[in-house]
């Protein structure tokens, strides 16, 4: 009997054990998780005076962080080995696992965390050459030893920060999916640079414009597609003159067929909104005579925010602005002398090409008439609690072969390879440090040299009175037409002839209007010397951006914080004026007058208390949707034409045979869908003023910033009371929109204002998690305190010293 | 009664004192052998481990949320769908302990009565 009992108690007592110790679904191990002791209850903790002096090896020099009321770090080192050193390390301590969970994002590993749901992803990120890439950086990085070194001190100023980890220290995600972090390298720093050139330069529609031109032919694919919108206000001033560019040679184009091939479906692509706006004025237009410069980039809204706002200051700089965890040196910034930011330049940086193998080993591939050896890398994507999958990527001359038989192509002998300027290496990281300490124009125009990709509008303000912005990125010299379709992969004409002189890249230096600006907007007019496609440029906020600075004269930092937050709904402006007469009143209901009346008064901005926005996104939306029904409804992948042809199509062109729907039988015109689309939304109106009780456009859009782990619901915050859309200034949309806000005022010391959504600390339990998301959504910034030496306390509320560690 | 006592406050002290070294289920060990140790009738043996242990889990769980305002307790409670409530949680954390600690007490207690015989 006491055997028995004995045994019983044996196997109650195990199995209690084993499934608290281990993840049980999607439940973390709960005696690990919960007890007080290592758990979660040991993250409950904010940021505070308890986070001791601590030592570290190889500093030569005490290094001081004082941290602000926002926990923001100011960096005091005596070099700059120092200070980069410090930098991971401060940079670990608030934000390890986002840092780890980025760059194991870009290296296709999040199988290795979240388990098989992720396989897919994980292949396509290999597939799309994301580690290769990576090994291409490493490689560029070599040969600058100078910079290598700060990335080496970075690199184990993180590490060291790990070495003195805990479990129960680990932050809370890992306890969550119960995992542990791992020692950083160089590598996991290229790998990050690599997930910035994704998210910003990884998206073409190569294969669906070919889907398009196979289906409808040229002169349809030229109409909805154009190269140029019949208006343009580009990046770089029209009265641009590029006379002085001597000796260019846009590469002469072949007289080749284009290959027409069907695909059915394309690997994931990039947020569509990633983009950014960027402003600077000269001092005739300034209030005060100082430069000003503004700046901010349209990302996904997550939490861990993707920027860590960081002074770093040294006898050779002193710097502060936005850094990527992960990355050493400030991205987006100012020092005493000057300030520079970015916005997105997106190029047509990727082509694709058809491969013929000679069979289906995939060795060797038709090329110039003849056969060319191709390489094959295994890629081993480890599987929580399963096999580990192998996968197989052919690389050809041109990029990894993406599409196969064994991916989402169906032939074994036909494969199409991906040309990417993300797979080119480069020292971006170069260009970065060495605007960290530029002085000056010639000090930018030195730095920004270095940087491959994802292409940037770099603009720039001196304390000199200086302003510009130079198109950065290393762009192919394409043929007319050259990658805006599938290529032929055997033809060697078809190959990327050479690269654009980078001091032939698009620029400007103190134009005559008085400003620079950007925001994605087409980089040049058709002036330009070189060929640049259509590759999506947004047509609205550079308008809104454009004519606010040529409608005055001078402009103060209360115009620049109302021009980040201008809610002016350009594209409904331009659209609602020609739809709403086409209604005709004396035949609607009451419910349809009534949303008719709403949206005739409503001023076009789309603040959060409006209910006109409601209204026309919904509207413009199911116009849209019904209007490109031969492309939603097709099997083939195709994409929409950009908005701005689309209602440009619906103005000059209402009679075109798309706007009839192919389900009906009568045949549309433009009007008729103006009319369909408005019935379809007093429906939706009636169904949102039932469930919301209102049809303001604040809770209708609902922002919200969302946890990097697939949105998880209890760290992210929601319902955000914030306006604008996309392709408004305030570019707020659902779950995407301004990252960081800058302004930065050019007087000595440099003044300046900044905010973000999101907060410093990494950790849900911190107060500073998401502290600075209200401040944000009420176009707020924080005043940001440019200390001139570690002596200025002013709102420092702890300092930590890391000493150097004698041994 | 004193054992009743002693096996509560030496399992208590042993369970903190050892989680500064040891993982989690270090209480376990705490528990069985105090059951051998300091044998408990048939349903206290159970019982009291288990009360030391979630008497402590509980207590410790709340002075550290308590002095954070509560703000990760209040996300995880979230998170493991117990509808954002603390209490709940803290108590949840408390049971987990208790439970862990009460079934290696019995555990360690069944094993003296097959090693000491009567």
């Amino acid at each position: 009997m006491k055997y028995i009992k004995f045994t019983i108690t044996l196997v109650i007592t195990l199995t209690i054990f084993y499934s608290l110790n281990n993840k049980l679904g999607s439940l973390p191990p709960l005696g690990k998780f919960l007890n007080p002791s290592h758990g979660v209850w040991q993250n409950e903790l904010t940021e505070s005076q308890n986070n001791r002096n601590v030592s570290l090896q190889y500093l030569s020099d005490k290094v001081i962080v004082k941290y602000d009321d926002n926990l923001i770090p100011h960096i005091f080192a005596n070099n700059d080995l120092d200070l980069y050193r410090a930098q991971g390390f401060v940079t670990a301590q608030h934000r390890l696992w986002q840092m780890e969970f980025q760059t194991h994002a870009a290296a296709g590993r999040l199988s290795e965390i979240i388990g098989e749901p992720a396989l897919s992803y994980d292949r396509s990120e290999r597939r799309r050459g994301m580690v290769y890439g990576a090994e291409q950086q490493l490689k560029s990085w070599e040969n600058d030893t100078v910079n290598l070194a700060f990335i080496d001190a970075y690199t184990d100023g993180i590490n060291q920060y790990i070495h003195g980890l805990t479990s129960q220290n680990y932050p809370v995600e890992y306890k969550l999916l119960d995992y542990a972090p791992e020692k950083w390298s160089r590598k996991k720093t290229a790998l990050l640079m690599m997930y910035m050139t994704k998210m910003l330069a990884g998206g073409d529609s190569d294969l669906e414009y070919t889907n398009f031109l196979k289906k409808y032919g040229k002169e349809r694919f030229d109409l909805l597609y154009p190269d140029f919108f019949d208006i343009n206000d580009p990046v770089i001033p029209k009265e641009t003159d590029w006379s002085n560019f001597l000796n260019v040679e846009q590469t002469s184009a072949p007289n080749t067929k284009t290959v027409l091939d069907y695909t059915k479906e394309t690997i994931s692509k990039p947020h569509p909104d990633n983009g950014s706006n960027n402003w600077a004025i000269s001092p005739n237009k300034s209030y005060s005579g100082n430069a000003i410069l503004a700046n901010d980039p349209h990302l996904g809204l997550n939490l861990p925010s993707i920027w860590f706002a960081i002074q770093l200051s040294s006898p050779n700089q002193n710097t502060y602005g936005v850094s990527l965890p992960g990355s050493p040196g400030v991205v987006i910034g100012f020092n005493e002398k000057i300030a520079w930011g970015m916005t997105n330049a997106t190029r047509d940086v990727i082509d694709w090409y058809k491969i013929k193998f000679e069979d289906s080993t995939q060795s060797r591939y038709q090329y110039d008439n003849d056969f060319k050896m191709a390489t094959k890398r295994i890629e081993k994507i480890a599987i929580r609690d399963k096999k580990t999958f192998i996968d197989t990527v052919t690389y050809t001359h041109h990029g990894p072969v993406t599409y196969d038989s064994n991916f989402k192509g169906n032939s074994d002998k036909i494969g199409y390879a991906m040309g990417w300027t993300g797979h080119l290496g480069g020292q971006n990281l170069r260009t970065l440090l060495e605007l960290n300490t530029s002085q000056n124009y010639e000090d930018y125009k030195n730095a920004i040299k270095h940087y491959v990709a994802p292409a940037q509008n770099v603009i720039f303000a001196s304390n000199e009175g200086d302003i510009a912005l130079w198109i950065q990125g290393k762009f192919p010299n394409k043929w007319e037409g050259q990658g805006k379709f599938l290529l032929d992969g055997s033809n060697p004409k078809h190959d990327w002839q050479g690269y654009i002189p980078q001091h032939h890249n698009a620029h400007t230096k103190n134009p005559n209007r008085g400003f620079v600006s950007s925001a994605n907007q087409h980089p040049v007019d058709s002036t330009y010397p070189y060929y640049v496609f259509n590759d999506g440029y947004e047509t609205y906020r550079n308008r809104v951006i454009n004519d606010f600075f040529r409608s005055k004269d001078t402009f103060n930092i209360q115009d620049f914080k109302n021009l980040h937050n201008n809610n002016f709904n350009l594209q409904a402006s331009e659209l609602l004026p020609i739809m709403i007469p086409v209604i005709e009143e004396s035949n609607l209901l009451s419910d349809e007058k009534d949303i008719l009346s709403k949206i005739k008064s409503w001023k076009y901005n789309n603040d959060i208390n409006e209910v006109g926005p409601t209204i026309w996104q919904t509207w413009f939306d199911k116009l849209t949707e019904i209007t490109w029904d031969e492309i939603s409804q097709d099997t083939i992948a195709l994409e929409y034409p950009f908005k701005y042809q689309t209602i440009y199509m619906m103005k000059e062109y209402p009679n075109d045979k798309f706007m009839d729907i192919m389900a009906t039988p009568e045949i549309e015109t433009a009007h008729d869908l103006f009319i369909k689309s408005f019935k379809y939304t007093v429906t939706i109106m009636k169904d949102i003023e039932n469930n919301n009780g209102n049809l303001n456009w604040g809770d209708r859009k609902a922002t919200y910033v969302g946890h990097l782990l697939q949105g998880l619901p209890a760290f992210s915050k929601f319902n955000i009371p914030i306006g604008g859309y996309s392709g408004i200034v305030n570019a707020t949309s659902q779950n995407h929109g301004p990252s960081w806000r800058m302004i930065v005022e050019m007087s000595s010391p440099p003044k300046a204002l900044g905010i973000y959504p999101g907060g410093q600390s990494g950790n849900p339990g911190s107060k500073y998690y998401d502290n600075l998301i209200s401040d944000w959504a009420s176009g707020n910034y924080l005043e940001l305190n440019f200390m001139k030496d570690q002596k200025d306390d002013a709102d420092i509320i702890f300092s930590q010293i890391l000493n150097p560690q004698n041994d | 009664m004193t054992r009743l006592v002693s096996n509560f406050a030496i399992t208590l002290i042993l369970v903190y004192v050892l989680s500064f070294f040891l993982p989690w289920w270090s209480l376990m060990l705490v528990a069985f052998t105090t059951g051998w140790l300091i044998p408990l009738g048939k349903f206290t043996q159970f019982f009291i481990p288990f009360l030391s242990v979630t008497l402590l889990w509980m207590l410790q769980a709340y002075a550290l949320s308590s002095a954070n305002d509560f703000i990760l307790s209040k996300k995880i409670a979230t998170l493991l769908m117990l509808d954002g409530q603390i209490s709940l949680l803290i108590f949840i954390t408390g049971l987990i302990g208790g439970l862990s600690a009460g079934i290696s007490g019995t555990l360690g207690y069944q094993c003296r009565t097959l090693f000491h015989k009567k």
